[in-house]
């Protein structure tokens, strides 16, 4: 790649900007109310867009009450199948890979509890509100389908976003047949809903044949052409504004019918249209982490080392649409094994349809993995962090590939020390607090891919002295803002304060998708890569002109620092950008850059980034309930731009993990299948009392393959590990396998209580 | 949200006279009014505001002792009153161990009160409920109800009364005082709440148009401000509803329990008062063995209805360890977790 990031000698030289724990940029903004999200718009003329949602989760709308929400004060328009204006495209068709089938009132079909079957305009938010409600739809209503048990199995061809549905090595069935200790079990994780704090909003206006969306968007670029094929126009005439999301984790990387609607709306009413989801809404039509009953084979020989490993997953989807929880995958890559085998079953239900969600696969898989390899090093008599070491794989388990990097071996060891967890008796049920409360101690191993997908960005360097980057990213609440303006700044060799950072717009260089913990390692390869591009043709017209200092310098090079180029063999002799500007009369002159994977170094490494969770729980022996009262992770992931936002998202991840293990699950009803608990009063997330004592280890990683700058990800990788720690703390101090998430006070009563 | 009327009356006259009319509701601070009107499960026709009444926001010691709550002041407010909960620390606690410090801050004493179940399907208007659509039946019964009550529930009804500060008011005999068009009455708070029977509409004692304008605590509750304690078990640590809780108070002298009161919420569908288990208590040692047979006996009646068996023994052990809390005295001051199952315990009160 002819714009590949130089890197002087081979190695990261990096500015000063990077490394530095900078408080985030939005803060100030975001704590003043002064960041406007999408549904801060009110644009003139604002007309407010309401969906009703099907009450049942499967059969046909018979009827719906359009004379009575037509004749609220205030409605404006109802929009059914009946009278919905044409469409550019099928809602079958996937203009992206990121596209799923959705609905967009394409006919009376009722597919899950919570589907849009209308859609309400009026000109309050409470008189669209009102106007749903008065809808009262009728249906044609057949039993809904949910359960394991009650649906029948099928073989999928693809799970999560195009992975194989089943990977495998060696031969499993010899290997457990030759094992001397064998671990069979089954555990399920239930259906989980991202819960952004920021309800998934759009404020859509039209003029002409051009559109501009106010949205929380992960894939800002990507969705103008989604967007745009709906309703038949260029990309290029959609226009994504989206400055800020309230957390996205997933929900907002996918564009779902209502969404659609609105924008149908404000075309059909020649008016701008708002729709902001309720909380409730938020559970059906804009995804979740669908629900997986997993079964794991160990087999382990005499020196406990693992003869064979199998992971079989069904994830449950919706009826229409697939997207299976990828969670056997998150076997193949952690633990050394002759034979392996990732496989993956599914399930359809009436539910809204499952996507990604923070660690997708990768959550659920390693709370299974870790548990079942407590499981086997109990089984084995070894203790769970040497039982690790024995099975510590030197290669890639799947590929036979070597690491770009993995500093696993000093996560685990800095982790053990700091957490304390020498000693720890083997056999659950021995320790207690000072009050007698049961203390049980877990860990696990963390592990997250270190992806890298498309991305461009422009840098323009100014007269005087300060410069521009732009890419169209995405700041979710990570911090992207804050760490890739310090990228972009140390490409260009100046002090973060002299660059503007321009970001969350689609007009600008397309940055990318801010998820798969993959965004600040591709947009910001690109903003360095801008950067450096701006600095090599500055350095061009510095060398070939007598009048600089540097003329001549050409073949030693100049070093960027701090606004001013430098001979690289001699310091002293040196020049600031704004004098060469000045003296070529240039007012700026622009650099261009991308980031991508190189795909060699793809071809020849696996590359993932690495941790260790420990976590300490208490039980009350008699009440059953739990908490987790210490944890420690640390973490190896390449480069840490910034350790405070590093920290921050692995901390975030961590407490994910808590929330996983311990309180997150959606309650359908076994009957209609609908969610019963859709608000966040019911639905658990952790709160502030949960949280213990928390430590990030932020373990030193030099990854000269992932990419020139050698960053990994650090967004998803927080929640693996933690959730199997937590849970085989739980075990630990009560001798209780759960096997079931989350894991709860009624699993705690089966403890006989002692007299 | 339906259209509604907003009335904002000057006098308590005035809000009983407007609240007289059909399909009217007193609105406190809303917190679960407002929710249960936003997704449709109540549609008042009026709202009647309480909230700019004089006269209800007070805290008073009456000249017989007894601790006059009025009907306006803040779930906070109350905790947080030094005096308050110096007397009745068991309240302060139940109070605290509720909601969230932003709920509680806007919360009044009467709205906690007249706080409806959490029923879900309660709440879903696509479901089934006697309570909101009186004879629609109850998609409760065989449904998702681990949460639901094992005492006092009957065929047509199965939910709980979810309030915290309502148990501890139960143990220490709190007495309503109701202000209506036909005067002023005051009932023990055991019999304001009803049995949800063949009516699980009908909540309580309140006549249409009756509204609580205090709630007092009897002067000799203040008594038993050494030994009381609230003990409940949520699904996380804080900020949770109880699956269990207990509110106790005792008197012990010379070694022997001479006093009991004893309150269980979540587990029943209003406050649940545990007479026999109180019987039980008196003249027994204070010890494992005696709270044991009391929990025993509070739990005597119970029975699952639905898939909540393991209510009854979580509820016999909240009651024991409630009671060997009580037993060990009132702290100091307010744990920093008030109720939690993870709030500092006296020694030996944990099963080992
Ligand atoms: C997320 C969440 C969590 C919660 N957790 C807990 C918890 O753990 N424990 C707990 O105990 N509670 C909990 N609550 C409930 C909370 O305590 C109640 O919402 C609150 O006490 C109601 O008070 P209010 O003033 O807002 O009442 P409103 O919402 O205004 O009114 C509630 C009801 O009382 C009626 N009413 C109000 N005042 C009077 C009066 N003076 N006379 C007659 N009727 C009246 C109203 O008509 C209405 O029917 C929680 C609530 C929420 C939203
Ligand atoms: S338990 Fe009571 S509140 Fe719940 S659905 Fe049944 S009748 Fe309604």
């Amino acid at each position: 790649m002819s714009d590949a990031i130089p890197m002087p000698g081979g190695r990261n030289r990096f500015g000063s900007n990077s490394g530095q724990p900078l408080t985030r940029r939005d803060g100030v903004l975001k704590v003043t109310g002064a960041a406007t999200f999408a549904a801060d718009n009110h644009p003139d003329r604002l007309l407010h867009a309401v969906t009703a949602g099907a009450t049942v989760s499967r059969g046909r709308v018979t009827f719906l009450d359009v004379e009575a929400a037509k004749a609220h004060p205030g409605v404006v328009a109802v929009i059914t199948p009946e009278n919905r204006p044409p469409l550019a495209m099928d809602p079958d068709e996937k203009p992206t890979r990121f596209s799923f089938r959705t609905e967009v009132l394409q006919d009376d079909t009722v597919r899950y509890a919570g589907q849009p079957i209308a859609l309400v305009v009026a000109e309050t938010l409470e008189a669209a509100t009102e106007g749903a409600r008065l809808l009262s739809p009728r249906y044609e209503e057949e039993p809904a389908r949910h359960g394991f048990d009650a649906v029948d199995t099928y073989e999928p061809e693809a799970v999560g976003v195009g992975a194989p549905a089943k990977v495998g090595k060696g031969d499993v069935e010899a290997g457990l047949a030759a094992a001397t200790r064998r671990v069979e079990v089954r555990y399920e994780t239930p259906g989980q809903y991202h819960n952004a704090m920021e309800p998934h909003a759009i404020v859509a206006e039209w003029d002409g044949d051009r559109v501009t969306l106010d949205t929380p968007n992960q894939a800002l670029v990507m969705s103008t052409g989604a967007f745009a094929a709906w309703f038949g126009i260029p990309a290029e005439n959609v226009t994504i504004r989206s400055p800020f999301l309230g957390g996205g984790f997933g929900s907002k990387a996918i564009i779902f019918g209502g969404q659609v609607l609105a924008i149908l709306a404000a075309r059909m009413l020649q008016r701008p249209v708002k729709l902001a989801l309720r909380r409730d809404q938020m559970y059906g039509p804009v995804g979740h982490r669908g629900a997986t009953r997993q079964e794991m084979r160990l087999g382990i020989d005499d020196e406990g080392r693992l003869t064979a490993l199998d992971h079989l997953t069904t994830s449950a989807t919706s009826s229409f649409e697939e997207f299976l929880e990828p969670a056997s995958n998150a076997s193949l890559n952690t633990y050394a094994t002759p034979a392996l085998l990732a496989r993956h079953k599914a399930v359809r239900w009436d539910i809204g349809t499952p996507g990604p969600m923070r660690a997708p696969g990768e959550a659920s898989g390693s709370a299974v993995l870790e548990s079942a390899m407590d499981e086997a090093a109990f089984a084995a008599g070894l203790d769970p962090l040497e039982f690790r070491l024995r099975n510590y794989a030197e290669t890639d388990p799947a590929s036979g590939k070597r690491f770009s990097a993995k500093a696993l071996r000093e996560c685990y060891a800095d982790g053990a020390k700091r957490f304390g967890w020498a000693g720890r008796p083997l056999a659950p049920g021995q320790m207690r607090d000072e009050t007698g409360r049961l203390v049980g101690w877990g860990m696990g191993t963390a592990l997250f891919h270190a992806p890298m997908f498309q991305a461009e960005a422009k840098a323009t360097l100014r007269a005087d002295g300060t410069a521009l980057v732009e890419t169209a990213g995405a700041d979710m609440g990570q911090g992207a803002w804050t760490a890739l303006h310090q990228i972009a700044a140390d490409g260009l060799g100046l002090a973060i304060s002299m660059v503007e950072f321009h970001s969350g717009h689609s007009g600008l260089p397309d940055g990318g998708i801010a998820g798969g913990s993959g965004h600040t390692a591709t947009a910001g390869s690109a903003l360095h890569a801008a950067g450096t591009d701006a600095i090599a043709k500055l350095s061009e017209l510095a060398v070939g002109d007598e009048r600089s200092p540097l003329f001549g310098a050409g073949n030693v090079g100049v070093e960027a620092r701090d606004g001013r180029l430098y001979r690289a063999d001699d310091p002293e002799r040196s020049e600031s950008y704004a004098e060469i500007l000045a003296r070529a009369g240039l007012s700026e002159i622009g650099g261009a850059g991308q980031g991508a994977r190189d795909p060699a170094s793809a071809e020849e490494r696996a590359m993932f980034s690495h941790g260790a969770v420990f976590a300490e729980v208490k039980v009350d022996p008699d009440l059953g309930q739990i908490k987790v009262s210490r944890l420690v992770g640390a973490f190896a992931a390449g480069r840490i731009i910034n350790p405070r936002l590093a920290s921050s998202q692995l901390y975030g991840g961590m407490i994910w993990g808590l929330g996983f293990a311990l309180e997150e699950q959606a309650v359908h009803d076994r009957r209609s299948g609908r969610i019963m608990n859709a608000n966040i009063a019911e639905y658990h997330v952790p709160v502030n009392a949960d949280v213990p004592e928390m430590d990030v280890i932020l373990v030193p990683e030099d990854d000269p393959y992932v990419n020139p700058l050698g960053i990994k990800g650090v967004g998803e990788i927080g929640i693996t590990g933690t959730v199997g720690a937590i849970a085989n703390a739980v075990w630990h101090a009560t001798g209780i396998r759960a096997r079931r998430f989350p894991i709860g006070i009624a699993d705690m009563l089966t403890r006989p209580q002692a007299a | 949200m339906n259209l509604f009327e907003y009335v904002r009356p000057a006098s308590v006259a005035e809000a009983i006279a407007a609240a007289g009319e059909p399909n009217s509701a007193y609105l406190g601070a809303g917190t679960n009014l407002l929710d249960l009107m936003k997704g449709g499960a109540l549609t008042p026709a009026r709202l009647v505001d309480l909230t700019h009444l004089p006269d209800l926001g007070s805290i008073e010691t009456l000249p017989d002792g007894s601790t006059r709550i009025g009907a306006l002041v803040k779930n906070a407010a109350l905790a947080h009153d030094t005096d308050f909960a110096k007397r009745f620390p068991v309240v302060a606690e139940a109070l605290l161990s509720g909601a969230s410090a932003q709920l509680r801050n806007a919360a009044t004493v009467g709205g906690n009160l007249m706080q409806r179940t959490r029923c879900p399907y309660f709440t879903d208007t696509a479901s089934a409920c006697n309570k909101r659509q009186p004879g629609s039946g109850c998609d409760a019964i065989g449904g998702e109800n681990r949460s639901h009550a094992v005492l006092g529930w009957s065929e047509n009804c199965i939910a709980v009364h979810p309030s915290d500060f309502c148990v501890a008011l139960t143990a220490l005999g709190a007495i309503v005082e109701i202000e209506g068009t036909t005067g002023r009455r005051e009932v023990p708070i055991t019999e304001f709440f009803l049995l949800p029977g063949d009516t699980p509409e009908k909540e309580t004692v309140l006549e249409a148009g009756e509204m609580i304008v205090a709630v007092r605590l009897p002067a000799e509750a203040a008594k038993l401000a050494a030994n009381q304690r609230y003990l409940k078990v949520r699904e996380r640590t804080s900020y949770a509803f109880a699956l269990a809780s207990a509110a106790a108070a005792l008197t012990i002298e010379n070694g022997a329990i001479t006093e009991a009161r004893l309150a269980l919420g979540g587990v029943a569908p209003k406050p649940w008062r545990a007479s026999e288990a109180e019987a039980a208590l008196v003249g027994k040692a204070p010890g494992k063995e005696a709270f044991a047979a009391a929990a025993e006996a509070a739990f005597a009646e119970a029975k699952p209805s639905g898939d909540n068996a393991y209510k009854i023994e979580l509820g016999k052990r909240v009651v024991a360890r409630v009671l060997a809390m009580a037993a060990a005295g009132t702290p100091e001051r307010m744990p920093a977790l008030p109720a939690s199952a993870f709030a500092p315990l006296p020694e030996g009160v944990v099963n080992v």
